[in-house]
């Protein structure tokens, strides 16, 4: 008797102690979790649901209807939608090797020079992430401008090449420029932190045994940071495919009808921003809809591949 | 560490050690010219290519104390107040963000609670999730929550976008501190929450210090959002300012411009100066490999 009403007892307490741990993991989570929630999860659903309605400026927020897969089948009618996807897998493509190979060679380099020195560089590749979008935009939008302000004009008179006003004539060479430079940092920041982790007797050894430094990149840099690399190649392919914000900034998917729009981007002028007064929500959110859904799979596959289980390792002590 | 790859015996020099200086300068080298120029350009009354035309003038700036003398600025809201609000703005979004993301990272790294595996795996998959997608559909919730067009709507969908990245920074400053300093207090009877404010987050000040620091800037550069979710001119921010400007037309005062811009991009050059190695430090834990 005495005993079983110990054993209940001290459930009690465990489901106390139980109870008032969730609470209090309650407590602190909660803000967290309300944002996410708002801000996050309705905003996933809301793109898959919105895509199925014509809700549009002319529709209001309370006169649209249901219209199934219209706007999916819209997608592919269009005009444009095999120019807009062949763009995008080109600037996706380019961008991303510029910025992996770019971003990898400054790991590389900075690390083969005095710290001091490496550090001046590699703050100086930092500069374009650092600033404001528009300010990195104005830099280029200048650069690419035509007689007699820009530089690039400047910097191809030798080679005996016309002048004129790139963001015209050449508006792929900037939009890969602008968004290659900014986009490098990331690759070097993932880069460098991943070679300072290599032991250094490692290196040590190499000199030792008279390895050139082009050998040591090749045989042990490069090997030991495989997994750094396929990861900035897989992250980096999801954030290109998401952004537009550079290519809105400079050429806004111009010169005329869609020479340098992306996915993104149409998404973007189709449902916030146009000439023709009717933002069609519903329509760019299907158009979103396909990145979201490319978004989550990719960031799935980084979570699985990447180790996962390890990161999420439970606390290793507990009170109470 | 560093060191170790770039180390040679003492006094044998060779030429091939200068390479990668040579090589990375040249790669630079646009870089340089780019933000050299902004400087440059903001002090003469024109330049073409390099070369300035006229002499040095404060001319470009201004729009700081008699805006009413640019075109450019006669129709759009005053520089202090734009200023004003951008400054809430990063303020407010690194303030809120700092709070909730030293909080779920206190639980994350402390705690054991139901569906903790599950929400962190969340985090993480929500950290390397594009948000931008998802703007079109935050119109949609601006709109129903009456958020649309204000200043605290923006706020908002800024904190939460950054709060991924936050709540990972942040569990992993509380991971690096030793359990013995927490326990004794929790023995000795302070609440978890007592415990958290008047233990865990002294302990992690620079970390804290450096993640708002981070916060600030982004909030500080943010252009899409104030942008799409603030039209009205009110509300405005520096960014929507300079892209109001540079959409003006072909042929822009890029004088006035690169003022404005060196203006409005001045304290996150000082703060990247200032915490340049903590900045670093951060962004590169963020994303782990």
């Amino acid at each position: 008797m005495a005993r079983t009403e110990a054993v209940a007892l001290r459930r009690e307490a465990t489901a106390a102690a139980w109870w008032r741990i969730n609470a209090t993991a309650l407590l602190f989570m909660g803000p967290a979790l309300l944002l996410v929630l708002v801000f996050f999860l309705a905003p996933v659903v809301i793109t898959f649901t919105m895509s199925l309605t014509d809700l549009a400026t002319s529709t209001g927020l309370s006169n649209w209807q249901w219209i199934g897969l219209e706007n999916f089948a819209r997608i592919f009618r269009s005009q444009f939608w095999l120019t807009i996807l062949g763009n995008t897998v080109v600037y996706v493509a380019v961008v991303l090797a510029f910025n992996v190979l770019v971003g990898l060679g400054v790991a590389l380099l900075t690390m083969h020079m005095e710290p001091k020195a490496g550090g001046v560089f590699r703050a100086l590749w930092l500069l374009p992430r650092i600033s404001p979008s528009v300010v990195y935009a104005l830099l280029w939008v200048w650069a690419a401008a035509s007689p007699p302000f820009g530089m690039l004009n400047y910097i191809v008179a030798p080679f005996g090449l016309e002048q004129r006003f790139w963001l015209q004539s050449d508006p792929w060479l900037i939009v890969i420029l602008i968004n290659g430079f900014v986009g490098a940092s990331f690759g070097m920041l993932i880069f460098t932190s991943a070679i300072k982790a290599i032991p250094e007797d490692l290196f040590r050894a190499a000199r030792v045994d008279g390895a050139s430094a082009l050998q040591i990149v090749r045989r042990i840099t490069l090997p030991l940071i495989k997994w750094p690399i396929l990861f900035v190649l897989v992250y980096q392919t999801m954030s290109l495919f998401a952004s537009y914000e550079y290519i809105y900034l400079t050429t806004n998917g111009g010169p005329g009808l869609y020479a340098t729009e992306t996915w993104s981007l149409w998404a973007f002028h189709t449902a916030l921003s146009n000439y023709y007064g009717n933002l069609e929500f519903a329509y760019g959110a299907a158009m979103s809809a396909i990145l979201v859904l490319m978004g989550l799979a990719i960031s799935i596959v980084l979570l699985r591949v990447f180790r996962f289980g390890q990161l999420v390792a439970e606390p290793r002590v507990e009170v109470e | 560490m560093a060191a170790a790859v770039a180390e040679r015996a003492p006094g044998t020099f060779r030429w091939s050690s200068l390479v990668p200086y040579a090589v990375l300068a040249l790669w630079t080298l646009p870089i340089i010219v780019l933000y050299v120029w902004l400087f440059y350009s903001s002090f003469f009354p024109r330049i073409e290519g390099f070369r300035p035309i006229g002499a040095f003038t404060f001319d470009n700036w201004r729009f700081l104390w008699d805006p009413q003398s640019v075109p450019q600025m006669r129709n759009r809201p005053a520089i202090l107040p734009l200023t004003l609000n951008t400054f809430i703005f990063s303020a407010m979004t690194s303030a809120v963000g700092l709070l909730i993301s030293s909080m779920a990272g206190y639980a994350f790294s402390r705690l054991r609670f139901k569906g903790r595996r599950l929400m962190l795996g969340g985090v993480l998959l929500l950290h390397s999730f594009p948000s931008v997608t998802l703007l079109i559909a935050l119109f949609v919730v601006l709109r129903a929550l009456g958020l649309y067009d204000k200043l605290v709507g923006v706020i908002l969908v800024q904190t939460a976008f950054a709060l991924p990245f936050g709540i990972w920074i942040m569990k992993g400053f509380f991971d690096n501190v030793p359990w013995d300093l927490e326990m004794s207090a929790l023995v000795d009877g302070a609440g978890r929450f007592r415990t958290w404010l008047r233990i865990m987050l002294p302990l992690v000040k620079p970390g804290l210090l450096a993640l708002a620091v981070l916060l600030f800037v982004e909030g500080w550069n943010q252009f899409l959002l104030p942008f799409v979710f603030m039209p009205s001119g009110s509300q405005q921010t520096l960014s929507t300012l300079v892209k109001g400007i540079l959409g003006e037309g072909r042929f822009v005062d890029y004088g006035l411009l690169t003022a404005v811009g060196l203006y409005y991009i001045a304290p996150v050059l000082i703060l990247f100066v200032l915490a340049q190695d903590q900045l670093m430090r951060i962004y590169a834990g963020g994303v782990k490999g």
